[in-house]
């Protein structure tokens, strides 16, 4: 123990045995406490002598210089990795918003074409073309013209916006609506003016089975937050709906024209049996 | 257990988007309405975390099944998601005054509603 030490535990040969042994410890602790701290001086006067050598001062100016040309090409690989990651992000997130809207894409043609399937009545099924339109497509004013093929006229019969009867009729294949559901494809116009002429809509589907037209969904004007204009969804809907719609359409009638004629047969058997 | 759901809308084709937007809401239980009426009966039932409610619709409309719920000790710490068509600015205004605590505007996207209901749910 040195006087040093001594002198900083003044009177510890009297303590009991348990705090005498911290004490020792702590003692030790000391001691080597002090013996690092010579090291740690020698180290730092070694250190530098060796940098007063011009040689050693040299040798130490490259092994530096060497460091730092190191630690920059370092920072230039982790900054253009860092980069490209960035880049990839963008990439993820954008890739993330596309999945996002086809997500929804797919949510709605999914709801669409199940609903449409799902009942043999031609009101519902018309009634469900409405409720497609308004609400997943966002049409605010807009009809649904069924062809009578005798007379070869569209004629509305299901309407949103206006009453049914303020659509005016037309012959498949004349006007701006009469052609474009004489045709195969969704035809979207121009907006002129401020819209609202009933002869000329801002969209018409063609409801169409094969060769064999069937009517049209026309529209002519959109809900606010659609901004006047169709997105992709809209259109991949309105393509949906004029093959779906149709066949919807033309299974219910069916449906209803067999239901007809099997209640005639009925009513022919009860009256020949009763 | 899992959230239990309230959708209160007269549109069969509306409903079932939101069902469908709803089907990623783990283990949750979807109860359908198709007017405000039914809506009423159903909440004073077993109790649900959320409702979302239509405007427009027949027997009882949705702004006064929203005024019924935040009148009642018993519901008025549901949260209520308004849908409303995006011209009915002063329906949805109507709505929010009345307790609604967010809205959907149609069209409506699938992901927002879930956004939305899981958002509410969150907080509650």
């Amino acid at each position: 123990m040195s006087s040093e030490q001594d002198k900083a535990f003044p009177g510890a040969a009297d303590l009991p045995a348990p705090i005498q042994k911290e004490t020792d410890f702590t003692r030790e602790l000391l001691a080597e406490n002090e013996r690092l701290r010579e090291e740690l001086a020698q180290l730092a006067d070694r250190q530098q002598g060796a940098v007063r050598k011009p040689h050693d001062w040299e040798e130490l100016r490259q092994e530096l210089r060497q460091r730092i040309d190191t630690l920059e090409a370092e920072c230039t690989t982790v900054r253009e990795r860092l980069d490209q990651v960035e880049r990839e992000n963008q990439q993820f997130a954008e890739r993330y918003v596309e999945m996002e809207e086809e997500n929804n894409n797919l949510a709605n043609l999914y709801v669409a074409s199940y609903q449409l399937h799902s009942t043999l009545d031609l009101d519902e099924v018309l009634n469900i073309i409405r409720e497609i339109v308004t609400n997943l497509v966002g049409a605010d004013t807009f009809a649904i013209y069924l062809l009578d093929e005798e007379t070869r006229e569209l004629r509305a019969v299901v309407a949103e916006g206006l009453e049914v009867s303020e659509f005016p009729s037309t012959r498949l294949g004349s006007g701006v609506l009469g052609e474009a559901a004489a045709s195969t494809e969704t035809t979207c116009f121009e907006v002129q003016g401020e819209g609202g002429d009933l002869e000329r809509p801002i969209v018409c589907v063609p409801l169409r089975l094969g060769d064999r037209p069937l009517g049209a969904i026309a529209a002519y004007s959109l809900l606010g937050q659609k901004g006047g204009a169709f997105s992709a969804l809209d259109r991949e809907l309105f393509d949906m709906l004029g093959g779906r719609a149709a066949t919807a359409i033309f299974a219910a009638k069916l449906y209803s024209q067999s239901e007809r004629k099997l209640n005639t047969i009925q009513s022919f058997i009860d009256l020949l049996t009763k | 257990m899992g959230h239990r759901v309230l959708i209160v809308e007269d549109s069969p084709t509306m409903r079932k988007l939101l069902v469908f937007a709803l089907r990623r809401l783990e283990g949750a239980e979807i109860v359908e309405c198709q007017d405000g009426m039914d809506g009423l009966r159903q909440l004073s039932g077993e109790p649900f975390d959320i409702a979302l409610v239509d405007v427009d619709m027949p027997v009882m409309e949705g702004l006064e099944l929203i005024r019924l719920i935040r009148n009642e000790d018993t519901l008025e710490q549901i949260p209520i998601v308004v849908i409303t068509t995006e011209g009915a600015s002063e329906d949805r205004k109507r709505a929010l005054e009345l307790g609604a605590d967010e809205y959907l505007c149609k069209p409506i996207q699938a992901n927002r509603v879930l956004e939305v209901v899981e958002g509410l749910l969150k907080v509650q």
